[in-house]
């Protein structure tokens, strides 16, 4: 099946490397309370390559799209915020996928890291090079989404392939980078036993991950892609029951020791 | 003053030699750092009152609002026999009438808004009463035998309004706990020790000074017999407990039996009582149910007190507020925490009654407040939407004490030593349109304010229009000043507050408190203008009607300096305005940026404005951003407001949070820290108050069709609480529509 939205892999060089003291957002949450731990400020960038089929964010995906704003203006912004994280909160730096812009976070993270705020990466995982292995340094916390244990199942819900994601999982867990993992739960797409169970397995005896977080699927999205004119395929999928998401939990419950269902 | 007061058990201090509680409370104090745990349920008594409470609080509501009203009595200290709700159940007595919830008449304020208010509910006021006022003046009348056209012309076209000027002032707090700690005989020793002291040369101040302490030493009298009625003997110190409650009831009911000023705040007295629970609970005289008991059933009477309102004055209070004020917690200049176990047990009521807008808790934040007791409060917020929070390290700092309380909405007041006259508002962007339209009223053409040149066609010229708002910014400042004096004197004069003034120290300073409306309108006006191309569209009579808007602009609540800093140069350009003019009683001008429910109004009343708001829209409340324009989220639109400066408003600064209890986290846990940590960081960048309301869009919509089904839900609006379904449709729609922090 096509994409509902071309990969825009030739374009994607130049969002990493262009314009460097820029990054290419999409919008500012300066009160983000579920994007990583306290009080966020999060930044949702622009591009992605990923083409999830719930995807919420989809005004996000264009790698030429948002707007460019300079990393000390969003260093400042932060500063000026600090005083609200206590001490658990910071950045969060979402998307879009934030590691399409990852040798210009490096930069942004260090700033942040020298002005005493925490600093939290929400990403699909898209990519593993040494820019993104520096950029992990860097990062506090990594909220890894992985959205199908099975490649198949991936490639049919995200338009490509899981091995990126899990190769970045596997390389936070060989340099025991703390990970939260979240799982988004559609009912019909990823919510099968035997693939549920498959999912915590893999992750179970990685000792980096504090918490695994459960996000039951909704339609609250739906109006952006009517707006960009863009076929949403799920429309009959229904926010999981409580039946469903009880489950899922209970079978995390029996691998995980801290899982949330949002 | 040399009295003994053989109170050997508490720790001695000036307190002994002067009329002196804060340090009382300082030399007593038990400061707790713990957590909520020991808390208690209400008592059977408790829910057998608040039982029989609840029925008339319901038959309230069916009959449109208003119980009863008597027609026959001028209501004063000794008016009415006593009243019960259940009287053997009650560990603690008085109303304000023989009746819960009945109204009384106080026309000394302005017997035409008492005859309005009777009239409206279908009834008369007694020929008797009528009759009297045939002879006696009242402050409505005398305020407007002194008016000039100028001032009548602002107040007409809502340039100035809300003014107290045709009913009472109210915001002067007495110092309550003087009643427990002192008793009434060495209250009048007291006051008779000061009468003869106004001595030597006469002058128009000191005569009328002792008039005024002739009258204070008949209210403590009057006090005296009213509690006697209740077989309560006040003029000797209060001993236990359950005494210094009842007594300082008495104080504050002398004055809500007196005056209904718009409001009648209470103070600070949770911890003063904390001081004689802990001393019964020690001796073993008292459980910890027992002392719950008493606070419940004390701030059950706080629900109860209503005032005589008519319809017309819904529009600038509306949802009927006392502004029974209670302010809880804050810090000593020592480093103590002031707050105690009754701080807890004051915000326990909000469960053990349920949520309630009156009083109107508010929690005196530092940083430096026991953890527990944050976290304690942040999770009654969540679950009650009923506290307000102002910025204790701020206002201790700047204004200087450490024992004050909160007058009506937001306003630091320093207990018994210091009051404050109570100014109303002005309505800032309708200054910005006359100075826009020569001077005249944009929609009726009126010549309000002379000297207003005309401006060239066009684009508007940021400097020019600045200039021109300035000025009459300061003919805003004039005419305001020369209403304050003229109010302020004539309700001294007519409704002095005896009761009141009896319980603070003789000769006291005075803040004049002035407001100001629309401060987000101004800055994003003056900002599209600055930013953005702005062009007038102007009727036939050149007045104007709209803007045409070419180009974005920063909008105030976004964090943008190039815009808050327009919000912060103007207040303090107005209040700089209004030190410059005399005062009555040479009171110290403050301003708030506060508008009460009167947004609405204000919105109503107010043309089309540069930043594209149109005619008749709503106002921002208090010194919120306008509606939806704040959009990168909460902090952003808290850190703009936080840079308004206190200095500049020493009145106050009101904004109001409401969030979405999901937008503050997904576990309670998560949400009640998350709610600490914003109010850290909002305080600590010097910002002053903050109204939070934790709910769901859809329960105000329910409310809103269902009323009967939602009595109890309370909602922060700007500098209080109301019951959501006793706001007016149009003030309900208001509060749905605002701003709503809800990211996901």
């Amino acid at each position: 099946m096509a994409l509902y939205f071309p990969l825009q892999d030739t374009e994607q060089d130049a969002l990493n490397i262009q314009h460097p003291n820029d990054l290419r957002i999409h919008s500012l949450e300066t009160f983000g309370t579920h994007d990583g731990p306290g009080v966020r400020m999060v930044i949702f960038v622009q591009g992605c390559q990923f083409r999830c089929l719930y995807c919420q964010n989809v005004d996000t995906l264009d790698v030429n799209g948002g707007t460019m704003v300079s990393i000390d203006e969003l260093v400042t912004r932060a500063i000026n915020q600090k005083d609200y994280f206590g001490n658990k909160g910071g950045v969060t730096v979402s998307g879009g996928e934030p590691l399409l812009q990852r040798s210009k976070l490096i930069s942004f993270f260090k700033k942040l890291h020298d002005n005493g705020i925490n600093t939290c990466l929400d990403s699909n995982g898209r990519l593993l090079d040494n820019d993104v292995k520096e950029l992990l340094h860097h990062t506090d916390l990594i909220l890894l989404d992985v959205k199908h244990i099975d490649d198949d199942w991936h490639h049919k819900l995200c338009g490509v392939s899981n091995k990126p994601t899990l190769k970045v999982a596997e390389y936070c867990e060989s340099v025991n980078q703390k990970m939260w993992l979240r799982y988004v739960l559609v009912p019909g797409w990823n919510d099968q036993p035997e693939f549920v169970e498959r999912w915590a397995k893999q992750f179970t005896g990685y000792k980096n991950v504090d918490r695994v977080e459960i996000l039951p699927y909704h339609q609250l999205g739906m109006h952006k892609w009517r707006m960009m004119g863009l076929p949403y395929q799920l429309t009959d999928v229904t926010t999981p029951s409580t039946e469903i998401k009880e489950r899922v939990l209970h079978t995390f419950q029996k691998y995980f020791a801290d899982v949330r269902l949002k | 003053m040399n009295t003994d007061l053989s109170l050997k058990e508490f720790k001695k201090g000036a307190w002994n030699k002067n009329i002196d509680p804060a340090d009382f409370v300082k030399n007593n104090i038990t400061p707790y750092e713990g957590g909520a745990s020991f808390l208690q349920g209400p008592s059977k008594k408790t829910l057998r009152v608040w039982n029989a409470a609840k029925v008339a609080l319901n038959e309230e509501r069916i009959n449109n609002g208003c119980r009863s009203i008597n027609t026959e009595v001028i209501s004063n200290i000794t008016a009415f026999r006593p009243g019960y709700i259940k009287r053997d159940d009650e560990v603690i007595v008085g109303l304000q009438t023989e009746l819960p919830l009945m109204r009384a008449m106080k026309p000394f304020g302005g017997i035409k808004l008492v005859q309005a208010a009777v009239e409206e509910r279908g009834l008369k006021v007694s020929e008797r009463v009528a009759d009297i006022f045939n002879y006696a003046r009242n402050h409505n009348q005398a305020v407007f035998d002194a008016y000039d056209s100028e001032i009548r012309a602002y107040r007409s076209n809502h340039v100035l309004t809300g003014l107290p000027d045709n009913y009472a002032r109210g915001r002067i707090i007495g110092d309550f706990r003087r009643m427990a700690l002192y008793g009434a005989n060495v209250l009048i020793e007291a006051k008779k020790f000061d009468y003869v002291n106004v001595s030597g040369e006469l002058t128009e101040h000191k005569v009328r000074l002792r008039e005024e302490l002739s009258l204070q030493i008949n209210a403590l009298k009057d006090m005296v017999v009213m509690a006697k009625e209740y077989g309560i003997d006040v003029t000797r110190p209060a001993e236990t407990a359950q005494e210094a409650i009842q007594w300082t009831y008495i104080g504050y009911l002398a004055a809500i039996k007196e005056q209904d000023g718009a409001a009648m705040s209470l103070g600070n007295v949770s911890s003063f009582f904390d001081i004689y629970i802990e001393r019964d609970l020690e001796a073993g005289i008292i459980t910890e149910e027992e002392a719950q008991e008493m606070i419940d059933q004390f701030v059950m009477k706080l629900r109860l007190v209503r005032h005589l309102r008519p319809a017309s004055y819904d529009e600038i209070f509306g949802g009927d507020p006392t502004w029974v004020t209670e302010s809880i917690g804050g810090q000593f200049h020592d480093g103590r925490t002031k707050v105690t176990k009754t701080s807890f047990r004051f915000l326990q009521t909000l469960y053990n009654l349920g949520p309630a807008p009156e009083p109107n808790l508010t929690v005196l934040w530092s940083n430096d407040l026991p953890e527990e007791f944050k976290s304690f409060c942040a999770q009654v917020s969540i679950d009650t939407s009923s506290l307000q929070y102002e910025n204790d390290d701020v206002m201790r700092c700047v204004r200087g004490s450490d024992d004050y309380g909160i007058a009506c909405c937001v306003s630091y007041q320093p207990i018994g030593k210091r009051i404050q006259h109570f100014g109303a508002r002005a309505n800032m962007p309708k200054t910005l349109l006359l100075s826009l339209n020569e001077g005249r009223e944009e929609e009726k053409g009126a010549q309000i304010i002379n000297g207003v040149p005309a401006i060239p066609e066009g684009v508007l010229s940021y400097d020019l229009v600045l200039q021109q708002f300035k000025y009459a910014l300061s003919e805003l400042a004039r005419v305001y000043a020369k209403s304050m004096f003229i109010i302020h004197y004539m309700h001294d004069k007519y409704y002095y507050e005896r009761a009141q003034m009896a319980l603070i120290d003789t000769d006291p300073g005075i803040d004049i408190a002035y407001g100001a409306a629309g401060i987000s309108i101004i800055a994003d006006s003056l900002s599209a203008i600055k930013y953005a191309k702005v062009t007038p569209v102007r009727n036939s009579k050149g007045l104007t009607v709209d803007f045409n808007i070419e180009g974005d602009f920063p909008k105030y609540g976004n964090d943008d300096d190039r815009v808050d800093n327009i919000a912060k140069e103007i207040t303090s350009f107005f209040i700089g305005e209004l030190r410059k003019h005399h005062t009555y009683k040479n009171a110290v001008p403050t301003l708030s940026l506060l508008t009460i429910t009167s947004n609405v109004m204000y919105g109503k009343n107010t043309g089309a404005t540069p930043d594209g708001r149109k005619a008749g829209e709503s106002f921002a409340p208090g010194a919120n951003p306008m509606h939806g324009r704040d959009c990168t989220g909460a902090i952003a639109s808290l850190n703009s407001v936080s840079k308004l400066s206190y200095e500049d408003a020493q009145d106050g600064i009101s904004n109001t949070f409401s969030m979405i209890p999901k937008s503050l986290g997904s576990s309670k846990e998560e949400q009640v820290e998350n709610l600490v940590a914003t109010l850290n960081g909002y305080f600590g960048h010097g910002a002053h108050h903050l109204n939070v309301n934790v709910l769901n869009r859809e329960t105000l919509m329910d409310a809103y069709n269902h009323p009967e089904q939602y009595p109890q839900l309370t909602i922060r609006v700007s500098g209080y609480a109301v019951n959501f379904v006793r706001l007016s449709k149009a003030h309900q729609l208001e509060v749905i529509a605002r701003t709503f922090h809800e990211s996901m």
